[in-house]
C-alpha cells in the first residue's frame, strides 16, 4: 500500500519549484557516510486485503478469547454498550491531535470537562485530571505528587497494591531519593494495621492503599487515611477496579487525599493490556502540585461558553524540567470511551453493573468453597474478586480446566511466594450463573479426579 | 448552530440508554454488612441513547481532525491514518485477549510484539526495542533510567545531562525526574549543535546528550557522528529523541549514526491516530550495551513459542501495566508491513518534498529565523508581520477561518514567534496549495487589514477564547 | 513613572524601604513582559530569605517567571490579596500589586540595588 497523494507530475512541478532535479538532494545535508545504500531488510509491501489476511491470521491464534475466563487482577471483562465503538470511532475524536487550538477542538475539550466532572463525582474528590496512561503510571504519578506536596521522602505501600502497580512505583521513585516500605496484610486479606501503626511516623510522605486490593478484598479505606493523617501524611487511594464505587463508598469520603486508578472497566476492553486509562483525582488546595492535562470551562470574545487546557504552567511545554510530570499526551480516545461509558450506563447503570458484580462474585465464591479441596483464603469481604486455596497442584488443576475449555483463576504463587496453591479469581456482570456452575462442576471434577 | 450543552444539564431521573440483562443468582444482603455503602451519585446523568448519540455527534463536528483536512502543526506528525489498520486492530483476538493469559494462549499477540520490535530494529539500526513505553514522554523517561541504570552499575551515575536549547519540554523534565541536573546546550547561527560549546560541556559528569535529529527547527545534525564521538570519549551516552523520525525512515539510522538509545513516537511516524492527545505508543530502542537494563517482560521465543521473561536481574524494571499499549503497537505493525521497505522510504522522500515546496513557497512573505536547508519541517517566524502589530497567534487563529489547522507555535524556544509546519507525506498538492494560498492572503491581510486577523477565528464554533479568566477563576468541573 | 524612593534589580523586582521593613513586588516593565498575571506564589510568614534567594514564582498563562529576593531577610507580611486577584500586579505592580514585607537583615544590601534613574537607563538598554 502507498498513502501518497502526489501525482508523478505532481512530484515534477514539486521538484522544480524547489529548484532541484531529484530526490536525493533533499537530503543533501545528511553526510553520505550514514546514508543507507540499500533498502531496509522488511517484508514487502501488502495490499489492504493481503495485509487483512495476513493479521487475521494471527489473531486467530489467540485462542484464549474463546475460554471461559476467570482472570481479573486489574484488567476486566465488563460489558460495553454499542454506542460505546459506534460514538468512538468517529474520526472527528480519533485523528485529532491534543487540543491546543481550543477554537477547532471544543469537542475534546467539552469530553475531557464531562470525564473530569465524572470522576470527580465517582471518587467524590475536588478536581480531577483528563487522564494519564493507565493505573500503575497514575500510582507512581501520585507518589511524586505526595513528595512534592510535603518534601518527606518516605513512602508506605500495602502489600495488596497491585504487584505491577508496586514495581512501577519503584521503578519511577528509585532515582529520587525516595524510600518505599512495604506494609503486610492480615488473614482477612486486607491491610495489617498492627504493621501499619508501627510504620507510620512523622518522616511518612503517604501511605499507598489499593481498595478492592489485589486480593480481591474491600478495606477499611476511612481506618487507614485517619492513621496516615494523624502523621500529617497523605492518603493515597488506588482504584483498580472502578465499577466498585457505584456501590462502595467514594475514597474523597473516606479520607483520601490523592485517588487514583485504572479505568479500563469503564468501556475499554482488555487489548491485551492496553491502551487502558489511567485516572486521578485530588483535594482542591492541592491542584498547583497535580499532573497531567486539565480543561477548563472560560468565555469566548462573545461571551459563548467555551472550554481550553488550563494550569498549563505546571506542564512540561513551559516549566521544563520543574513541571509537575513529564506526562505529555493524556489518553483522550480511551477517556471519551469512559465519559460515553458511564453517561450511557447511567446512575443507575452503575449502580446495578457494581450490585450484579458483587452479587454474582460472592455467589461463586460460595458455590467454589462447596468443594472439597477448596477453601476461602481470606476471610475479608469481597467486591468481584477473591482468593481460593487448593489442596494439590494448581497446575494440575488449570490444566484440567484447559481441556474442559475454562481458564480458571490467576495463579498467585508467581507475585505473592506464600501463596503458592492460591488462585485469584474474578467474577463480573459477564459471567452467566450456568457459566459459574459450569466452573463449579469442572473444578469438583479435577479435585475429584485427584484424590482418587 | 446548536450550543451543546453539558450532559449534566439534560439529566433527569428515570431516563436510561442502557439495561442490564437481570440477575441471575440469588441476591443477598448479608454481603454487604460492615461496608460503607455510598448514597446515590449527586448529579450523575441519567440520559437516553438517542440524547447520548446526539451529545457527541455535535461534540464531534465541532473538533478539526486530520479526515477533514490539512493539519501542519510541526513535529507532531500529523499525517493520514489508515482504516484498514482500525479494521485489524479491532479483530476479536486482540481485543479480547486479557494481559494475564497463559502465553500458549496468546501466541498471535506476543508474536505481534516481538514482530514489531523486530521490524523497529531494523528501521532504526538498533539492537533491542522494548515496546512498554505508553507515549513518547514516558519512552524519554525509560531511556534516560537505562542509561543512568548502566552508568551506576559502572560506579557513577552522573550528574548532568546536555540538552539543546531547541529541544521539546519533555527532555528537560525526563531528565529532571530521572535525577539529573540539565544544562542547555547553544545552537550556532546555522540552527545545529554548536559542536565547541558541546566540547565544552562534556565532562565525565556528563551522563548524556539529549538530540533530536532531525531538531525541532527540521534541520538535520549533520556533525551527528561528531557530536557522538565527544559525547562517548568522555564516556556519555547519546539519546535520541525519535519524534522526528519520519524524515529519515528508509534514508538513514540512528543506530548508523552512534545513537546509543532512542525512543520513537508510533502516534507520529508509524501512523496511529492521535486521539485527540493519545493513546500513543513510546518504544525504546537501544544498542546492545544497554539491553540487559530494558524494563520487564521480555518476549523470547523458546522452541517456536513466545514467553514473556521476567529473568533481567538488571532491568530497570516496568513503567506501566502489562506490555504497554498493545493496540496502538498492532496498527503501527500493520502500518510498516502494509509499506514494505520502498514504501517507507518513500514516506521520507514525500515528507521531505512536501515540507520543502511549502518552504519554498512562503519564503516570501515570512521570515526563516534559520536558513539552513531543512527536511520534513521548517520553522517561519512572525517578525515580518510584527512590524503590523499581527502575532503568530493571529496568523494561527486566521488559519481557522481557511479551513486548515495552525502549526505548532510553543517551541522551538530559540525562534520568538515561530510557525512550525510539517506537512508530512500524505497531502496533496492541491492540499499543500490551499494551504500556500491561505498564508500568502494572511500575509496581505496582515498588512493591509491586521484587525481580521487579531479578531480571527471568525467562523468556527466559538470565537477566540479567554485563556486568562479560564486560569485565574478556575472552573475545571459541572457543579449543580 | 518608577517611583523615585524605590530600589530595583535587574531582574525587575522593586523594593521600597520604611525602617527596617521592606516591601518588594516586580516592576511595571515585568508585569507587561508578562502578560495577564494569573498566579502569584509566595512564601509563608516567617521565611528567611537569603539575598538573591528565589522567593516565589509568577505565572501568566503561557510563562512562568521566578522572583529574587533583593535583600536578606524575614517575611513578616504577605499580599493575600493577589490570591483572589493576581491581577493586581498587571493593574498596580508599585502598589496594590506588591508582593511581601521583609525585616531587612543588611542595610548594606540596599547598595548593591538600582534608584530609579538607573534602572530606567537600564531598561532603555534592554528596549533598544
Amino acid at each position: 500500500m502507498s498513502y501518497i497523494a502526489l501525482s508523478d507530475r505532481d512530484k515534477r512541478e514539486m521538484l522544480a519549484k524547489i529548484g532541484i532535479s531529484s530526490f536525493d538532494e533533499l537530503f543533501r545535508t545528511i553526510p553520505e557516510n550514514i546514508k543507507l545504500k540499500k533498502l531496509l531488510d522488511l517484508p514487502s509491501s501488502l495490499t489492504e486485503i493481503e495485509l487483512y489476511q495476513y493479521f487475521k491470521k494471527i489473531a486467530a491464534q489467540n485462542s484464549y478469547v474463546d475460554f471461559l475466563s476467570f482472570i481479573g487482577a486489574g484488567a476486566y471483562n465488563h460489558i460495553i454498550p454499542y454506542v460505546v465503538d459506534y460514538l468512538s470511532s468517529r474520526g472527528e475524536f480519533v485523528n485529532p491531535y491534543t487540543p491546543y487550538q481550543p477554537e477547532i477542538s471544543q469537542g475534546t475539550l467539552h469530553v475531557i470537562f464531562e470525564f473530569q466532572t465524572l470522576i470527580c463525582q465517582v471518587t467524590g474528590m475536588d478536581i480531577a485530571n483528563a487522564s494519564l496512561y493507565d493505573g500503575a503510571s497514575g500510582a507512581a504519578e501520585a507518589v511524586l505528587m505526595a513528595h512534592r506536596l510535603n518534601k518527606k521522602t518516605k513512602i508506605l505501600i500495602t502489600g495488596t497494591l497491585h504487584p505491577q502497580y508496586k514495581r512501577v512505583i519503584r521503578t519511577y521513585v528509585k532515582n529520587l531519593g525516595i524510600e518505599i516500605v512495604e506494609i503486610g496484610y492480615n488473614e482477612k486479606g486486607g491491610v495489617d494495621f498492627e504493621d501499619l501503626k508501627e510504620k507510620m511516623n512523622d518522616d511518612i510522605s503517604a501511605v499507598v492503599s489499593q481498595s478492592p486490593n489485589f486480593l480481591g478484598i474491600i478495606e477499611d479505606l476511612k481506618k487507614i487515611s485517619d492513621m496516615a493523617h494523624t502523621a500529617q501524611a497523605l492518603s493515597i487511594v488506588v482504584v483498580s477496579e472502578p465499577v466498585s464505587l457505584g456501590l462502595l463508598e467514594a475514597p474523597g469520603k473516606l479520607g483520601a487525599d490523592i485517588v487514583t486508578g485504572e479505568g479500563q472497566s469503564f468501556g475499554l476492553p482488555l487489548g491485551f493490556g492496553g491502551p487502558y486509562l489511567g485516572f486521578m483525582a485530588c483535594a482542591k488546595e492541592f491542584i498547583r502540585q497535580f499532573p497531567g492535562r486539565i480543561a477548563g470551562q472560560t468565555k469566548d470574545v462573545e461571551g459563548k461558553r467555551g472550554f481550553v487546557l488550563t494550569l498549563s504552567t505546571r506542564e512540561q511545554h513551559i516549566r521544563r524540567e520543574r513541571a509537575t510530570s513529564n506526562i505529555c499526551t493524556n489518553q483522550a480516545l480511551c477517556a471519551l470511551r469512559a465519559t460515553i461509558f458511564l453517561e450511557t450506563i447511567g446512575r443507575e447503570g452503575l449502580k446495578e453493573l457494581a450490585w450484579q458484580n458483587i452479587q454474582k462474585a460472592n455467589y461463586a465464591l460460595e458455590k467454589l468453597c462447596q468443594i472439597e479441596g477448596i477453601r476461602r483464603k481470606f476471610s475479608g469481604k469481597i467486591f468481584n474478586e477473591f482468593v481460593l486455596e487448593f489442596s494439590g497442584d494448581l497446575s494440575k488443576i488449570e490444566s484440567f480446566l484447559r481441556k474442559k475449555g475454562i481458564i480458571g483463576g490467576l495463579n498467585l504463587g508467581e507475585f505473592y511466594p506464600e501463596l503458592e496453591n492460591c488462585a485469584l479469581f474474578c467474577v463480573t456482570e459477564t459471567h452467566k450463573r450456568k457459566d459459574i456452575d459450569r466452573l463449579a462442576e469442572s473444578l469438583k471434577e479435577a479435585l475429584k479426579g485427584k484424590q482418587e | 448552530m446548536i450550543r451543546e450543552p453539558l450532559i449534566f444539564d439534560i439529566s433527569d431521573k428515570g431516563k436510561r440508554a442502557f439495561v442490564l440483562p437481570e440477575l441471575d443468582v440469588p441476591p443477598r444482603e448479608d454481603i454487604l454488612e460492615g461496608l460503607s455503602l455510598r448514597d446515590e451519585i449527586e448529579g450523575f446523568p441519567q440520559v437516553s441513547e438517542v440524547e447520548i448519540v446526539r451529545h457527541f455527534t455535535r461534540l464531534s463536528k465541532t473538533n478539526y481532525c486530520v479526515d477533514e483536512g490539512f493539519y501542519p502543526l510541526g513535529s507532531c506528525t500529523m499525517k493520514y491514518s489508515p482504516k484498514i489498520n482500525e479494521k485489524i486492530a479491532s479483530l476479536p483476538g486482540f481485543v479480547s485477549s486479557h494481559p494475564f493469559a497463559p502465553h500458549d494462549l496468546v501466541q498471535g499477540n506476543l508474536e505481534v510484539l516481538k514482530t514489531t520490535e523486530e521490524l523497529l530494529a531494523e528501521i532504526t539500526g538498533m539492537d533491542a526495542f522494548s515496546l512498554q513505553p505508553s507515549a513518547g514522554a514516558q519512552g524519554e523517561l525509560v531511556g534516560m533510567m537505562l542509561i543512568r541504570a548502566c552508568l551506576e552499575e559502572r560506579g557513577n551515575p552522573r550528574k548532568i545531562v546536555l540538552i539543546p536549547d531547541s529541544a521539546h519540554g519533555t527532555n528537560p523534565s525526563s531528565a529532571h525526574i530521572c535525577g539529573y541536573r540539565v544544562q542547555e546546550i547553544k545552537s550556532n547561527e546555522k540552527g545545529t549543535i554548536d559542536v565547541s560549546d558541546l566540547d565544552q560541556h562534556m565532562t565525565e559528569d556528563v551522563a548524556a546528550l539529549m538530540v533530536t535529529n532531525p531538531n525541532t527547527l527540521g534541520i538535520f545534525e549533520a556533525d551527528i557522528k561528531k557530536i557522538a564521538e565527544i559525547v562517548h570519549s568522555k564516556g556519555g551516552f547519546v539519546y535520541m529523541d525519535g519524534a522526528n523520525l519520519n524524515a529519515l525512515v528508509g534514508i538513514c539510522r540512528p543506530g548508523d549514526m552512534d545513537v546509543d538509545v532512542i525512543h520513537l513516537n508510533l502516534h507520529k511516524t508509524f501512523s496511529t491516530p492521535h486521539g485527540g492527545g493519545g493513546p500513543g505508543s513510546g518504544p525504546v530502542g537501544v544498542k546492545r550495551e544497554l539491553e540487559p537494563y530494558l524494563p520487564v517482560p521480555i518476549i523470547e521465543k523458546e522452541e517456536n513459542k513466545y514467553i514473556l521473561s521476567f529473568n533481567r536481574p538488571k532491568s530497570i524494571g516496568r513503567v506501566r501495566s502489562y506490555c504497554g499499549n498493545f493496540l496502538v503497537i498492532v496498527k503501527a505493525l500493520a502500518y510498516i508491513i502494509s509499506l514494505g521497505p520502498q514504501g517507507l522510504k518513500e514516506v521520507a522522500e514525500i515528507a521531505v518534498l512536501n515540507s520543502d515546496y511549502v518552504r519554498k513557497s512562503l519564503e516570501n512573505e515570512y521570515h526563516l529565523e534559520y536558513t539552513s536547508p531543512t527536511l520534513h519541517e521548517s520553522v517561519f517566524s512572525d517578525k515580518l508581520q510584527k512590524k503590523d502589530g499581527v502575532s503568530n497567534i493571529d496568523i494561527a487563529k486566521r488559519l481557522i477561518d481557511f479551513g486548515v489547522h495552525p502549526p505548532t507555535m510553543s517551541f522551538p524556544l530559540i525562534v520568538h514567534g515561530a510557525l512550525m509546519i510539517e506537512p508530512t507525506e500524505t497531502e496533496s498538492k492541491n492540499d499543500l496549495d490551499l494551504f500556500i494560498d491561505a498564508m500568502k492572503q494572511i500575509a496581505k491581510e496582515a498588512k493591509e487589514n491586521p484587525e481580521i486577523l487579531k479578531s480571527a477565528p471568525h467562523i468556527s464554533y466559538v470565537r477566540r477564547l479567554d485563556e486568562t479568566t479560564a486560569a485565574r477563576q478556575l472552573v475545571l468541573r459541572w457543579n449543580k | 513613572m518608577y517611583p523615585d524612593d524605590f530600589y530595583y534589580t535587574k531582574d525587575h523586582e522593586w523594593i521600597q524601604v520604611k525602617g527596617n521593613i521592606a516591601t518588594i513586588g516586580i516592576t511595571d516593565f515585568a508585569q507587561k513582559q508578562l502578560g495577564d498575571v494569573v498566579y502569584v506564589e509566595l512564601p509563608g510568614k516567617g521565611t528567611q530569605l537569603g539575598f538573591h534567594q528565589t522567593i516565589g514564582v509568577i505565572e501568566s498563562v503561557k510563562a512562568v517567571s521566578d522572583v529574587y529576593s533583593p535583600v536578606s531577610g524575614e517575611v513578616v507580611e504577605v499580599n493575600d490579596g493577589l490570591n483572589g486577584s493576581p491581577e493586581l500586579v498587571n493593574q498596580d505592580p508599585h502598589g496594590k500589586g506588591w508582593f511581601l514585607r521583609l525585616k531587612l537583615k543588611d542595610e548594606a544590601e540596599l547598595e548593591k540595588l538600582m534608584p530609579a534613574a538607573e534602572y530606567e537607563k537600564f531598561l532603555e538598554g534592554i528596549e533598544e
